[in-house]
């Protein structure tokens, strides 16, 4: 194992996430505050409490799982995405590093900066409304594979794109709508019954809803079943992968 | 410390090619041996398959067919120990921007498995005189200075192998001689170096041996002196006291030419051969009365082999 070269991806994408903290820290806290402003606290006093929890704080787990798998893509894709566009993919590829090493200095970076922008999310959202978290350790672990799930699936955009249009199109046109439709901003159980089995084929209502578990102990759908689902992205983004590092996929002549 | 040359091979490439659909043929069954700390330049015309051929050797392009050994390791089973011995200083200016010359400098490091060692960048950077620009981003700095940078990546995990691919394409005068000293420099301490190239005048200064390529095909490959003197022609040049209209009969025999409006003989002759004729072709013109002011020799240079060389394949 090159820890070194693991160690250099790594520190280098952290290097560029401090240089860049507005864009990577600031901007999706201020846009949570506005979520929580808008929903929590201008409509959100409107409605009635979901099984006994404020409906401000109802929302928390959903508008972290929001901002996390927005900023995972964003983070690997680009941070994958820039070599290729200026041509300093060369030095990673005529390094002495396997493709797991590479994998794991830029989807670990990218998986830590989401990770941490989750808990100051988490940090920022008990200024404006009361939270518990019944499971924390589930919660942690929720977030955590999270981050890395979609990290990893942002590091496949980034090698699959070939256009700073493509870097964008999935997460603008499939995460964005998948995540706002996957009970962020409500429970699917107050959908009508057929809404209810469509959201089912939706795989974000079932991180959401593990997630919002391990605040409340209340899910759309069994807990396991929503770790069990993770788990088989994971899988899923991780062949992917490594089918791009075997056969050199848009990397390699 | 300096290091003796051997005739060791470092690099092996045994029936490499390289194509791409339909059907090109980038490289044809390429066999080479580069040895131990010698300058090899690789020379050949655009297209030739230069940069495909050094980039499968350091891992950015899949061979089609065909095997390289880095100090006798395969570059695909065994790309940890081959990789790690490699410098590539690339053809194009591909560096990061935002990026301080030491971080990025250090970053090559880190990724060629060593760690940090920052006596080691601050030589290199020194010597490269970048050192006054360490703190520099890199987007600031001119295009001769960005390609210090590279130069300064390429050295930064201490290769025992290092490439440069067109390494003075588009830098000045001065740059190019400063470069010329440093991989002089890095040659005695056994840095075994391959050069692409399009100056021939640089292949000419600095190479041990030449290795000509056109059209994927490794045309020839040879000592740099030996294939001067092979392929070399020299010239005497007469410059003549009065005009000539033509070459006097009794002087076909020589095949002159008569240039400069008749005012200057040229006598081609083979440098290996045994009698050159020129005396005799001196005493000859002394004898149909033909008298001259001033002679000199010129050699062919390797840009004439070369072109030749090319024409004869096309």
């Amino acid at each position: 194992m090159n820890i070194e070269a693991v160690k250099a991806i790594y520190r280098f994408e952290m290097a560029r996430a401090r240089r860049t903290v507005f864009q990577s820290i600031v901007s999706p806290v201020i846009s949570t505050a506005l979520y929580f402003i808008v929903f929590g606290s201008a409509i959100g006093s409107r409605i009635t409490e979901i099984e006994g929890i404020s409906y401000g704080s109802f929302i928390v787990p959903g508008l972290i799982m929001l901002m996390v798998l927005t900023q995972s893509i964003a983070n690997a894709s680009f941070g994958i995405y820039f070599p290729k566009f200026t041509g300093t993919i060369y030095e990673i590829l005529s390094a002495p590093i396997s493709p797991f090493e590479i994998v794991v200095g830029y989807v670990g970076a990218a998986a830590t900066k989401s990770l941490v922008l989750g808990l100051i999310i988490l940090a920022t959202a008990h200024l404006f409304v009361p939270l518990q978290i019944l499971h924390p350790f589930w919660m942690l672990g929720f977030l955590v594979l999270t981050c890395i799930t979609f990290s990893l699936f942002g590091f496949i955009i980034g090698i699959w794109a070939d256009g700073f249009e493509k870097l964008q199109i999935i997460p603008l046109l499939v995460i964005t709508p998948l995540v706002f439709l996957g009970g962020t901003f409500y429970s699917i159980s107050m959908l009508p019954p057929f809404w209810q089995t469509v959201s089912l084929f939706n795989p974000v209502v079932y991180l959401v809803s593990g997630f919002r578990w391990s605040f409340f102990e209340m899910a759309d759908v069994n807990v396991w079943l929503s770790l069990g689902m993770i788990g088989f992205f994971l899988t899923l983004c991780m062949a992917t992968i490594w089918w791009i590092f075997h056969t050199g996929y848009e990397i390699k002549d | 410390m300096q290091k003796k040359n051997t005739n060791r091979s470092v690099i092996q490439i045994e029936n490499l090619s390289k194509s791409y659909p339909p059907d090109f043929k980038a490289l044809n069954k390429i066999n080479l041996q580069i040895k131990h700390g010698e300058i090899f330049a690789l020379l050949g015309p655009n297209g030739a398959g230069k940069t495909t051929l050094i980039s499968i050797i350091y891992g950015i392009t899949n061979p089609t067919s065909g095997r390289v050994l880095v100090n006798g390791k395969n570059i695909i089973s065994d790309f940890r120990a081959t990789r790690a011995i490699i410098g590539l200083v690339p053809q194009e200016l591909t560096t990061d921007a935002f990026e301080t010359v030491w971080d990025t400098v250090s970053f090559t490091r880190g990724l060629f498995g060593k760690s940090r060692k920052p006596s080691h960048i601050e030589k290199i950077l020194r010597q490269l005189t970048l050192w006054d620009k360490k703190d520099d981003k890199i987007m600031t700095l001119s295009g001769g200075m960005k390609r210090r940078v590279l130069i300064a990546k390429a050295l930064s995990h201490e290769p025992d192998i290092l490439f440069l691919d067109e390494p003075t394409a588009g830098v000045d005068v001065e740059l190019r001689k400063d470069m010329w000293e440093i991989v002089r420099g890095l040659q005695k301490t056994g840095v075994t170096i391959i050069l692409t190239t399009h100056y021939i005048d640089e292949a000419e200064e600095m190479a041990d041996r030449i290795g000509i390529i056109n059209k994927g095909e490794l045309i020839l490959v040879e000592e740099k002196a030996t294939l001067m003197k092979k392929l070399g022609k020299k010239q005497l040049a007469l410059e003549l006291q009065s005009t000539l209209q033509k070459v006097p009969e009794q002087l076909k025999k020589y095949q002159l030419d008569l240039v400069n409006d008749g005012n200057c003989l040229i006598y081609t002759y083979d440098t290996k051969a045994k009698h050159t004729g020129i005396t005799a072709l001196l005493s000859e013109l002394s004898d149909a009365g033909i008298k001259f002011k001033d002679l000199n020799t010129s050699k062919s240079s390797l840009e004439d082999i070369f072109v030749n060389l090319v024409k004869e394949t096309t």
